[in-house]
Parts: C-alpha cells; structure tokens; sequence
C-alpha cells in the first residue's frame, strides 16, 4: 500500500500541497484533495512545555486524493510531495515510510 | 527531506526528461525554464511550463534544478490563473476620457513608439533628458531599467519612485560592502550544484532571522526554505521579529522587539560578545581593522539599556548573544526590516560586524560571501552615456536635504523626485515612464501626495500586465507588459546564471526588454544594436562591452558606477546554450569558502577582502565620506513611546506594517481566484487582549489612523503580536473593484500608505520608519467617508508645503493641518 507521510514538525503552512494538488485534481473553489490543518498559535502556561509557543501546520487528505496514481504510474513524485516547500512530505511503499518515523519528530502517516 | 541523497537517488530522472529542453507530453508542449516575475518574487525557481496552443495550461516545479528540486510556492502554482488573467491589457492604448476615468482605445505598437518618441525628443530639446523619470517596479530584471534609462531615455533620474530613504536592500548592499567589500548571504549550500550533498557544507549551528520572514518573502534572491531543510539538518534558531512566526514557535530565544530598535539590540549584542571575549579573537587579529575602536563605542550599549529600548529582557539579550558568538558556525539571516529605520546604515553594518568578529564570514554554514556568477551583471551601469549636463542634474539628497554626502547610489532620491514634481525645483519632470510599477498601491509611501504629485506631469506611459491605479490615475497611455513565461531573459543576480525561456505568447503585449529595445533603436541605436531580445541576452551574458568606453574613463565617485566599470563577465554560453544545458550554470567563485584566504576577492589577487584596506573594516572607512558615524548606534523612530512619550497618549500603538503573505508579491497577484480564496481581504494583526480593549472582534473592518491619515482593513485577532503592536498588510488593491476615480480599485482604502510620511529618513538620506510608527485603532462604521473619498474629493488628510517635509505634531494640529 502506497502512502504519504509528513513530519509536522517541519510543515510551514505554505499551502503549496493544497494548491498542487486543487491543480492536479482540477478542483474549484472551496474544494481540496489535501487540506492544511493549523494548531495554534498559543503559548503554554502549563505542563512541560510551559513558556514555549506551539504552532502546528499539517495537511489532511480528502476523499478526492487518489494518490496521483497516474503521475506516480509514469515514475513521478505526487504533486502535493513535489511541491512541499519545507520537504516535509514523503511518498512510497508504507512500510518503506514507517522505518523514517524515528520517534524524534511528529510524524503523520496518510493513506486511502 | 534531511536526506539529500536519497532524494537525488530516488528521483526517476527520466520521468522528468533529465537534458531535455522542450518536449511533447500528453499533447502539451513542455518548456524547462526558470520563473521570473512578474507576477512573482526575486527568485527564479526551476519550472516546467506546460502549453497548449501558445498558452500555458500548468506549470510544475522542475525536480531536476537544484536551485529548489521541484519545490514551488502557491505563486508559480497559479502563474496559469495570472497569465491567462481576462483583465490583462492586450494591446497598447491611449487615454481618450479624462485622468482618472479609465477610459482607452486601441492603438498600434508603432503609434505608441511615435507619439513616445516625439514626446520624449521635445521633452529633451525643451527641459533636458533629467526632466525625465523612469520608475520601476522590483523583481524579475529591473537591472536593465538603468541601461534603458541612460542609453535610452537619456536620464540619470530612474528610481523606485515613491520610496522615501532608499529604503530596501540597498542600505544591506552599501552597509555590507563597506566593512566587508562583497555582499553576503546564509549559507544553505546554494553556491554550489550538489547543494546539501557537498562535502564541505555544514548547515549553521543557529541561524538567527532578523528583520523577515523568509518563508513567506523569498526576497533578494533567497529561497526561505532552504533554511528550513537546514533545520532538518540540525539548524537550531534565533528569530528575531515583533511577531511569531514559524521561526519564533520552534526558537531556542525568540526575541520579541519593539520595531525599529534593531540597531540597539545588535549593539548590545556586540557589547556583550565584546565584553564576555566570546570573539574570534585570531579573526579579528588577521582579517579585521578597527577592533579597539568599535569596542570602545559599544561600551555604552548594555543588555540593561538595550532593555529599556526594545523591552526584550537583558537576560535574553545575553543568553540569545552568548548562543550566537558560541555555536559553530552561525549565520544571520537578515532582511528588509533592516533597511526601513532610521539606523538602518548603522545596523546593517552592526550585523556585519557581529559577523566578522565571531569568525562566522564565508565559512560553512556561515554568511558567505556572494556574487553573480561568472561576474555576470544585471547589466553595466551607464551613467556616463547621458550627456553631462544632464547627468549633472540627477535628482540625488542633495537637492532635498542639502547633505555634503557624497552620492552612493545609482538611482535618484525619491523624496528629491517629488520636490521636482511638487513645484518643479530644481526643474521640471514632464514626463514619467512607469514600467511596471504600481505606484500608489505600493512602493510610495506618502501614497495621496504622491499621488498628487504624479498628476502634474504632463505625460505619462504606464508599462504593465494589468491596468493599476496608477494607470488610471495618470496615465496617458498604457503599453501591455508580458509574464515571466511569455519571455526571454535571463537572470545574473547571485548564482546560478539562469535562462528564462519564452514559452507562450498573449495578444500583443511585449516583454520589458522587447520594449526597451524597440524604444533603444529608435532613440539611441548605437547603444541597441541587436535584431531581437535572444541577441540582446546574448549580449548581457557574455560580452556587455559598450560602443564608446572612453566614456567610461572619468574617475567618478559613485561606487556603483567605479565597480561595474572594472567588472567583466566570464561566462561564456549564449542564452539558447544556457537553455538547452538545463537552463542553470553554477561558477567556481560562488562555490568555494574562505576566498578571502585564497586571492579571491581582491582584483589583484592578493589575500584579503575587497575593501580599501584589505582587511573587513569593523569601522569603516568609507562611512564618514558618506555622512554617517563609522561605528554602530541607535536611533529611535521619529514616533515612538521613548520619542514622543505625551504623542502616545493620543496614538497609543505601535504600527508594524508590510508582512509578507504567501499569496502576494508585494501589489501583485491580487486579481488571482485561488489567491484571493485563501486570502480575501487585508488583514490587520491584533492581540486579543488589545482588540477586547478598543471593542474590536474577529473580521471587523477597523480604522487605523495615527497623525498623517488612516486606513482600513480587516481584523485579525492573533497572540503572535504583544499587546502593544499591531501589524497591517501592505500592496493591496481591489481589481474587483471601480477603476474610476474617485474609487481607483480602492488602492487607499487599505493602503498603510496613508500613513507613513515623505522626507523622513535616517541620515544621508538612507532609511525609513515605515515599519516603526504609532496609531490608534477603532471599529470602522457604516457611512465613514473611505480614504479614496479623502483624498481623491476632499483634498486629502494634512496640509503641507509643496517640496517640504512636515512640520513638529504641536505645530501641525494647532495650525489646522489635519483634515480628518
Ligand atoms: S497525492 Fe495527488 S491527489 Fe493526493 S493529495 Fe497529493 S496531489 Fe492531491
Ligand atoms: S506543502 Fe509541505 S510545508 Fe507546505 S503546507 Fe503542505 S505539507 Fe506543509
Ligand atoms: S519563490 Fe515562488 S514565486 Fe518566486 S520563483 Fe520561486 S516559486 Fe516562483
């Protein structure tokens, strides 16, 4: 099973996925194959983090992704991947993606 | 993608047809070419360009330019929506209603080169070839405005007019060259082809974000997320901003300033690194002059002080200083904030310094030094071709200000351009040649008298994509501009050299070189000897030799002007070459650190930088010849709670404007649908706490007002500003919106412009305080009589005197100068 992985830790929220992706899918106005979820900002009081500011960005795909699988059929990456700004996006086999998920890093495992 | 090397071997080279140019695929036409704006940035990414029937239908990110790998942001994503944009002009047009009623007609190229020709040849017998202004806009190449300028128009008067103190990157430009000799940037790997997978880069143990946010700007020639797949890398951060960003959520120290106290911190910095010995002191001992005395003058400039001026607490002022001096290398990425405040020339040398000393210049993951590659130019400065009677009387500070400094740049002083307008002192300008700049939306500040000042000009040509409020404003005729994929240029600024490859075409509009080549030969053919833009290109990449260089002989004192004399371009390939190779060539200089241990930098080759002296001049030189203190020091807005602490009663903000966003190029893109989808409306930055205060809530339309005018956008409540700042967006226009006066798309509704003042600059003219001002903020109600109606009916917000500045605040209120 192929997926698409991303490590939030690192996704800046630049909306290059959604808007690559509304492009390839041909989607209008209002409609997304992968969509940016924000967490934050807000600045902890409490806890272990208490001091330190969070600010999450992580795209969700919709149920109009269907994994670019004529783009990835020809040897190219998804557009969404492609196009990830901060290169926080991976694309392959699923269990080839696990072995990256080194438990240092927020990372987020999407399939269909 | 920490991994660089995976990427590159998990790339199927093939998929994206490696060593072609341009090929078929599924019925399209595939062109491998680099973007330039407009619409856009200053970047020039790698792109595949996808066209149908000479129009592009899709573009992709090309995996194979290592310049991004593929990357793009959302405004190469949606270059189609810009380029096959219905409200483009597509043909030259005259005016035929009034100013300000946007009323065309058609006419042909060769009717607009006559009637241009003839006006600009009676401008010349009547008032002089400086009676004339070229104003251009930033981006893709506005390098060749200045040869158009002065081989074609004949005028030493070209500027980014509307823009008081030279107030973007030329202050980093001028106060790097001067202690350093050459510019300098992060190192991210980018001077070299194998980029991440070079065995000699690092990336920097800290990167310090000064005065931008890269991300969203990728201005100067800078991708800012490159520096994110450092932090991938190990890159720990210092995000120095009045505002959260990406940086300051993931900071070790995010140092939360007040704006327009830069300069204070980075003296605090330095007395503390200077102080603590946490220098390069071997650096410092071989490579640098001026040590003693730039620690004598820092002694002044405690963390305790620095406290006081840009309430971040001095012990975050050490701990973040201490990090920076400690850590291995460590580079400062710095950015426009820089250049708009009074001490910009003082902190931009300050940062340079704090460079040098800690040992962190053009190393690995250090601040490197950078050029064009192949000593390629954005093309020869040519002053000297304008006849000298005329080229004595550019419009430079002297004219406004009266400084004896000596002229460092190649452009004219705006606010020397305006008094000119305002009441033709020293002369006249009868004429404005705009090309592409959108004038009032965006770069003046003092928008409505800029505005005013724009309208006595008795002709004005506008070159654009679009019809902007400047063109329906003051234009008289509008010539239509190409995009970036309807062209061939090329582009020299920093590495690598980069082919920009024409792909489709639009009606009859015309690239900016076309047009300054049609216009060249008729009015200047000697110095536009080329039968098309693909020889002209030529010509800039390879040779750039000029008919008449004794010329150029005359010793002048503009530093520009002495360098680009002995400048000489290496690079060999012609623009057909350079685009079939891939559209990209790396150099040597560009890629090798330390060159300054190498001969490198110097002409004659000797060891050392390209200073007068050889070595960085921590104080330099040159400074005093230009009218400013050679040492680092601070000062405070003009508006400030320290300035004018009884002013903050009535205007009890901060005012922080011009934060980029990632759908806008500064004016552009606005009339794009998947733009404006995610970003509808300008938005004003406030805390909720303060926005609770003036009984404002999420999306209301809010005024902005301090004591020269107000605007209007709208509200967003956000913690990532304190309670005292807010921050408003800047370039917006509304291309859904009446063209005609007195509405002029509504480009002062939200326009922050309004506010900021002509003829307020830091000292010899260079720095402004357009990020650093106050205002009060209040809920907008139905009915309130919109900025356009102010200042297009009603004779504007203030009174002032044609050609001065404004007066003090208490003599301004008591004599009635505000109309609001
Ligand atoms: S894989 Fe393709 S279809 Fe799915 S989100 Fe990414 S771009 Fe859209
Ligand atoms: S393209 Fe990448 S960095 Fe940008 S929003 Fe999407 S996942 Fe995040
Ligand atoms: S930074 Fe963005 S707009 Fe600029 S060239 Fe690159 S992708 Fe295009």
């Amino acid at each position: 099973m192929k997926g698409i992985l991303i490590n939030s830790e690192f996704c800046t929220g630049c909306h290059s996925c959604e808007v690559a992706c509304k492009k390839e899918l041909g989607l209008v106005k209002g409609e997304f194959g992968i969509k940016l979820t924000e967490t934050g900002p807000w600045k902890y009081d409490s806890g272990n983090q208490a001091g330190n500011w969070e600010w999450t960005w992580a795209p969700v795909l919709t149920k109009a992704c269907d994994m670019c699988e004529e783009r990835v059929a020809r040897g190219k990456m998804p557009m969404c991947v492609q196009h990830c700004q901060a290169w926080c996006m991976y694309h392959g086999e699923v269990e080839d993606l696990v072995k990256k998920m080194d438990g240092k890093s927020r990372w987020i495992l999407l399939t269909r | 993608m920490a991994d660089y090397k995976e990427f590159l071997e998990g790339l199927d080279r093939e998929a994206y047809h490696e060593g072609e140019f341009q090929w078929k695929e599924d019925g399209y036409t595939v062109t491998r070419t680099n973007h330039w704006s407009p619409p856009g940035c200053h970047n020039s990414c790698g792109v595949l360009l996808y066209t149908k029937d000479d129009k592009l239908e899709r573009v992709e990110g090309d995996p194979l330019s290592p310049f991004v790998n593929g990357r793009l942001c959302v405004r190469c994503l949606t270059l189609d929506e810009a380029t096959n944009n219905p409200t483009r002009i597509k043909y030259p047009m005259k005016r035929v209603g009034e100013r300000g009623e946007n009323k065309w007609e058609r006419i042909s190229w060769d009717e607009a080169f006559d009637t241009l020709e003839k006006k600009i040849r009676e401008v010349w017998d009547e008032y002089g070839g400086n009676s004339i202004l070229l104003i251009h806009g930033t981006g893709r190449n506005t390098g060749p405005m200045t040869y158009f300028g002065n081989c074609a128009l004949k005028t030493p008067n070209i500027a980014t007019y509307g823009f008081t103190g030279f107030a973007c990157y030329l202050p980093r430009l001028f106060g790097s060259f001067a202690p350093i000799g050459d510019y300098h940037i992060v190192d991210a790997s980018e001077g070299s082809e194998s980029r991440y997978a070079n065995p000699e880069f690092e990336p920097p143990g800290v990167i310090v974000v000064w005065g931008n946010e890269p991300l969203k700007s990728n201005a100067d020639g800078y991708m800012g997320h490159w520096l994110v797949q450092c932090v991938q890398m190990g890159s720990k951060i210092i995000s120095i901003d009045p505002q959260l960003t990406w940086w300051g959520a993931r900071a070790e120290h995010f140092l939360q300033i007040r704006p327009g106290t830069d300069a204070a911190l980075a003296c605090a910095w330095l007395n503390v690194i200077i102080n603590e010995e946490l220098y390069d002191k071997d650096f410092v001992d071989c490579w640098c002059t001026g040590f003693e005395a730039l620690a004598q003058a820092m002694q002044e400039y405690t963390p305790s002080w620095a406290e006081e001026v840009t309430g971040i607490p001095a012990d975050d002022i050490i701990a973040s200083a201490r990090l920076y001096a400690t850590t291995k290398p460590a580079a400062i990425q710095w950015g426009l904030a820089m250049d708009q405040q009074l001490s910009a020339m003082s902190l931009n040398l300050a940062c340079c310094d704090l460079m040098a000393i800690t040992g962190n210049l053009d190393v690995p993951g250090g601040n490197i030094l950078i050029r064009n590659a192949y000593n390629a130019t954005n093309l020869p400065l040519t002053e000297p071709v304008i006849p000298k009677e005329w080229r004595e009387k550019k419009l430079t500070m002297k004219y406004t200000f009266g400084d004896d400094c000596e002229e460092f740049t190649t452009h004219a002083a705006s606010d020397a351009v305006l008094k000119a307008m305002e009441c033709d002192e020293p002369y006249p300008i009868r004429m404005c040649w705009i090309e592409t700049s959108n004038t009032i939306a965006n770069p003046a500040m003092d928008a409505p008298r800029v505005y005013e000042a724009m309208k006595r000009v008795p002709f004005v040509v506008n070159a654009d994509p679009f019809i902007t409020p400047i063109s329906v404003a003051c234009a008289d005729m509008l010539l239509p501009v190409s995009m970036s994929p309807e062209r061939n240029s090329c582009r020299t600024w920093w590495t690598p050299v980069r082919s920009i490859s024409k792909a489709c075409s639009f009606y009859e509009a015309k690239s900016d070189e076309e047009i300054m080549l049609d216009m060249g030969r008729r009015l200047n053919p000697e110095y536009f000897p080329w039968k098309d833009d693909i020889e002209m290109m030529d010509w800039l990449l390879t040779d750039c030799s000029l008919p008449d260089p004794d010329l150029f002989k005359e010793k002048s004192t503009n530093l520009s002007l002495e360098s680009a004399k002995v400048n000489v371009t290496q690079f060999k390939l012609k623009h057909h070459e350079l685009a079939e190779r891939g559209g990209y060539a790396y150099d040597e200089w560009n890629s090798v650190y330390r060159k300054h241990e190498k001969g490198m930098c110097r002409p004659d080759g000797s060891i050392g930088f390209a200073t007068l002296s050889g070595r960085v001049e921590l104080v330099p030189a040159v400074y005093p010849i230009w009218g400013l203190n050679p040492t680092p020091y601070h000062i405070e807005p003009p508006e400030s709670p320290l300035s004018t602490p009884e002013l903050m009663k009535e205007y009890p903000l901060v005012l922080t404007t011009g934060a980029r966003s990632w759908e806008f190029f500064h004016s552009e893109n606005r009339q794009i649908p998947t733009m404006r989808e995610m970003h509808g409306e300008p938005l004003v930055t406030i805390n909720p706490k303060t926005a609770k205060h003036y009984g404002i809530g999420e999306g209301d339309y809010v005024w902005i007002e301090n004591d020269h005018g107000r605007f209007r956008q709208k509200a967003k409540l956000s913690p990532v500003v304190n309670e005292q700042t807010i921050s408003a967006e800047h370039g917006w226009w509304f291309p859904e919106s009446d063209a005609e006066e007195p509405s002029l798309f509504g480009t002062f509704t939200a326009n922050p412009n309004n506010c900021t003042k002509a003829f307020e600059t830091g000292p010899s003219g260079v720095g402004t305080s357009i990020k650093c001002m106050i205002c009060k903020i209040y809920p907008y109600k139905e009915g309130d009589v919109l900025p356009g109606e102010q200042v297009i009916k009603r004779g504007g917000f203030i009174k002032y005197t044609p050609g001065e500045g404004y007066p003090d605040y208490d003599e301004y209120k008591q004599n009635g100068y505000c109309y609001f």
